[in-house]
């Protein structure tokens, strides 16, 4: 039997042995060590779970458990994984290792850096197992401090402006994500006035339209502000681009994505009538967001701002596919998740080596990297590649999805929102290829560049093994569509039940 | 006078007990030294607290005057715990300090004070608590004797104090000539809601307001906060204004609950302007004890909204916020009097660099403003979770609103203080501070406190299971 409490337990062990550390070499061990188990926790998770699914267990959340917390509130520590959270979980695995052998040369307080990192992994898994809201928002919250502190200790640039504009932002986010909570605690009723936070029961209650009109814009727009929903996505070229290269992999591939679950596994399935209703409003958001992301991606000097706010522009398809509401949409925005998850972090991971070399980011000031830096060079051409669709990596194939879920919206609405955001793709093609052809192809525009020296063994370990994940979503991406496949149609189900 | 007599006036009694053995030990004059002195004390407070969780009972005595029960036995407890804890912390301060039984025997005396207040049942005996609690406080208030600052603050706090239980007897005497009682019992069915009875209401309400130093009778906090030395600041945002709350709730709340919209419609004014106010100020503060006296005003706004529920839930949150807010508050009052002893700096830029000399100090001050901004693994994103919900077991969702956006704002002031310490350079840091074993042991306790009391949802089942 699973236990998913161990996916917890073992970051928070991990962070407590890097507290009794004293060397700093140590500490980069221990962190890693753990982080390695962690994968191998998921990735048994994983196995396990397609076995109960293959041996034909269809309960909707498989290793339940469920242990009351706080009596008198109806608080549970209550936990379940289904399909979506499943592939949620392998993300926050592989970004968390790929961040920790990134992060191999923080030599200023490393073991307060490793704490915190490892921390936040902590939030991310107890955000994606929960079933309760309660326990939910709790896990969400914890993630959010160790930011502000990652990039205002460890960062760089306007640091303490953009750590102080996170941490609000998102605590503004989460504040809203707790009106809606409590508004939808008070709003159940399972008996004698108790209320309840458990997720499960509250989708088969049904909670009237009025109230659900009131509660699902402060839920959506609170997880929205994680995931770059327009306009509240100020925080991320900021926040991206003054963070450490560890925090900007863990803040892109699993931050924002806690966001886009939360936006689909409690606004949309919680409140599906309401979702509906405001679906108008979600697509023209996202694709202002896409469109609007490209189009400042294309304006950027900087490759972390550029990737920032390509961020922007990709998340975008996350709540396109979410308000599109249509089951390949749905399927196509988690696989989106996952996708640009592990593919931003190894974007986020080449600039940070490339950064550490050059101590430069500007592209004009860089060139010919893929002479000097052969290794490096590649994984940022792959990333690009992935980021732009080539065909065969794993945004193709997301994106893909996307649009053939929105395609199934017939009305001429929602066929223009499609059609621009099918369009940006060109912008995105324009931004990449000009940056990669500039900083990595090209002259060597540097003297210095000459005896640059590349990737260390960490480092290669870290972007091979999310270039093998974005590869193996490309290649094969049915196996992760057939994951996701039936619990996006039980989300579908419940919108469609109302809809009908 | 039976043994019901020595069991339900235990607190009181024991606490009476305490103050006489420290006014014969300094009468008799044989300890020259503070360190014994504190030791004593530090026992001796420490029996007090055992005391608390032994021979708990309900019942009443002198025809109703005096009442009690688990409830209000468990609220003195973590009044009991507080003062330990100041106590514990008070050590590097007193230690070269000339009146060290005094000013515990003064301290001791305002928590008597309390003690009585927390368990009247008639105005009169209430009203004997209150000015026993305030007077004394003056006095403390000015125990750093050579400060100008300190009297400024002792004299500020006298007169307010003076002026503000005027109001509340005023507001008493109008509620005596309507009803032509004074016990609570009784005139709990004597409000009917007239507008003499309304006029007593908001008098007395405003004298607790000033006492609770919510908005707008907060003015005098700040300076208070910021002449006081560091352990009568603490006590005075810790214990003096957990004690008014713990009134609230065991003694006023129901009485007052008899006016309904009234009451509900002071109180939701009160918690909006309190909130915002408390942390609009804050953000400006430099001075660290005038910043947490904003802070701490701002928090009692938080206290409010979990009195205005009126519910069960509303009680059970509001101790359980207190008894988190004791921790998370005295920690942070533990560094800083740390600081203030052996650095004598109280400004939040001379934290600047903090985390360079004092790993252990710098953890602890920040964990406890997380606690008090309420961020999550810290007890105090329990306590202010359920204060939030109980405001909206009422359904008023403006104030719900309100209320839990300006975390947002009292997030910025908290993280202005920890980005000083862990990453604002500066080329002279306050150096390496060791204090003594007494004010380790007090943050210890504070930290298990911040750290377990959230996760150990048994506090809160107790708590609740004693509340009604």
């Amino acid at each position: 039997m699973t236990n998913l409490t161990l996916l917890i337990i073992v970051p928070l062990l991990t962070a407590i042995a890097v507290l009794s550390c004293s060397k700093s070499a140590q500490v980069k061990w221990v962190s890693f060590i753990g982080s390695i188990i962690q994968l191998v926790l998921a990735s048994a998770t994983l196995a396990a779970y397609i076995s109960e699914r293959a041996f034909g267990n269809s309960a909707q959340m498989l290793f339940q458990q469920r242990y009351s917390w706080f009596k008198a509130l109806n608080i549970e520590y209550f936990i379940g994984i289904d399909g979506i959270s499943i592939v949620m979980i392998m993300l926050t695995a592989c970004v968390v290792v790929a961040g920790i052998l990134i992060s191999w040369r923080v030599e200023t307080l490393t073991k307060e850096f490793f704490f915190l990192l490892l921390l936040l992994s902590v939030g991310a898994y107890g955000f994606f197992i929960s079933l309760d809201l309660f326990t939910m928002f709790f896990f969400l919250e914890i993630a959010v401090i160790p930011k502000f502190l990652l990039i205002a200790i460890w960062g760089s640039g306007k640091k303490e402006y953009s750590a102080m504009k996170l941490a609000l932002m998102l605590m503004g986010g989460s504040v809203f994500v707790l009106i809606g909570l409590l508004g939808t605690y008070f709003s159940t009723d399972v008996g004698n006035g108790v209320h309840t936070w458990d997720l499960i029961q509250i989708s088969h209650l049904h909670i009237p339209l009025q109230t659900q009109m009131y509660i699902f814009p402060f839920l959506f727009v609170g997880f929205g502000v994680f995931t770059a929903l327009f306009p509240f996505h100020t925080w991320v070229p900021d926040g991206h681009s003054s963070a450490p290269t560890a925090a900007s992999m863990f803040l892109a591939g699993i931050s924002m994505k806690l966001g886009g679950y939360g936006a689909l596994r409690v606004a949309m399935y919680l409140m599906p009538e309401a979702a509906k209703e405001y679906s108008w409003l979600i697509v023209l958001l996202a694709t202002i967001a896409i469109i609007y992301g490209a189009f400042a991606t294309l304006m950027q000097k900087d490759l972390k701002y550029m990737n920032a706010y390509s961020s922007v522009s990709h998340c975008g398809f996350i709540l396109l596919g979410i308000g599109m509401l249509t089951k390949t949409a749905i399927i196509g925005a988690v696989m989106q998740m996952v996708s640009h998850g592990v593919m931003t972090a190894l974007f986020f991971g080449a600039i940070g080596m490339i950064y550490e070399r050059t101590h430069t980011r500007q592209i004009n000031e860089l060139g010919g990297l893929l002479k000097t830096l052969p290794f490096i060079g590649t994984v940022y051409i792959i990333t690009g590649l992935c980021s732009l669709g080539l065909p065969g990596l794993s945004g193709f194939v997301a994106e893909m999805t996307v649009f053939v879920g929105s395609w199934e919206r017939p009305d001429a609405f929602h066929r223009i929102a499609t059609i621009l955001a099918a369009a940006s793709i060109v912008v995105t093609a324009v931004y990449i290829l000009r940056a990669a052809g500039k900083a990595v192809m090209g002259p060597i525009v540097n003297e210095h560049y000459h005896h640059l020296k590349d990737a260390t063994w960490n480092e290669k370990i870290a972007s091979v093994l999310l270039i093998v994940a974005i590869l193996a979503i490309g290649i094969a991406p049915f196996w992760l569509y057939n994951l996701i496949a039936p619990d996006a149609q039980i989300i579908m189900d419940n919108i469609a039940g109302v809809v009908k | 006078m039976s043994t019901d007599f020595f069991i339900l006036m235990k607190s009181e009694l024991s606490l009476t007990l305490i103050i006489f053995i420290l006014l014969i030990l300094k009468v008799w004059d044989g300890i020259k030294d503070n360190t014994t002195w504190l030791h004593i004390v530090n026992f001796l407070l420490l029996l007090n607290f055992a005391l608390g969780f032994i021979l708990n009972s309900d019942g009443m005595l002198f025809n109703g005057m005096f009442h009690t029960n688990n409830i209000i036995f468990l609220e003195k407890s973590i009044l009991n715990l507080g003062t330990l804890i100041i106590s514990l912390q008070a050590f590097d301060w007193l230690k070269t300090h000339k009146h060290v039984p005094e000013f515990f025997i003064l301290l001791l005396t305002t928590l008597l004070g309390m003690f009585f207040m927390i368990s009247s049942g008639n105005f009169l005996m209430f009203y004997l608590g209150l000015e026993l609690a305030s007077i004394p406080l003056a006095a403390l208030a000015n125990f750093d004797l050579e400060k100008i600052k300190s009297s400024e603050a002792a004299v500020k706090m006298i007169l307010l104090s003076a002026f503000s239980s005027c109001i509340m007897l005023f507001g008493i005497s109008l509620l005596y000539g309507s009803t032509g009682t004074l016990n609570f019992a009784d005139l709990s069915s004597q409000i009917a809601n007239g507008n003499l009875q309304i006029l007593s209401l908001i008098f007395v309400f405003v004298g607790f307001a000033f006492k609770l130093s919510s908005v707008p009778f907060h003015l005098w906090t700040a300076d208070v906060y910021e002449g006081s030395p560091v352990s009568v600041t603490s006590y005075l945002s810790v214990i003096s204004k957990a004690a008014i709350v713990f009134v609230f709730i065991s003694v006023l709340g129901p009485l007052f609950l008899n006016f309904k919209g009234m009451w509900y419609n002071m109180l939701f004014l009160s918690i909006i302007l309190t909130i915002t106010v408390g942390n609009l100020f804050a953000i400006r503060q430099d001075n660290i004890k005038r910043f947490l006296a904003f802070s701490s005003i701002a928090q009692a706004g938080y206290i409010l909204l979990g009195l205005s529920a009126g519910n069960q839930m509303g009680s059970t949150a509001t101790i359980y916020f207190l008894l988190v807010y004791v921790f998370s508050n005295l920690g942070a009052f533990g560094v800083i009097g740390i600081v203030s002893a052996y650095a004598q700096k109280e400004n939040i830029s001379d934290y600047k660099g903090f985390y360079k000399n004092n790993k252990m100090l710098s953890w602890i001050l920040t964990i406890s403003l997380f606690s008090l901004a309420g961020i999550p693994p810290t007890a105090g994103f329990f306590g202010k979770m359920f204060l939030v919900t109980a405001g909206a077991s009422h359904g008023n969702n403006i104030l719900v609103i309100i209320a839990s956006l300006n975390m947002v704002v009292s997030l910025y002031y908290y993280l202005r203080v920890v980005k000083a310490i862990f990453v604002d350079p500066n080329d002279a840091p306050i150096a390496k501070l060791d204090s003594s074993f007494s004010s380790k042991l007090g943050l210890l306790i504070c930290m298990a406190g911040v750290v377990l009391t959230g996760f150990a949802s048994c506090i809160y089942d107790y708590i609740n299971s004693l509340t009604f």
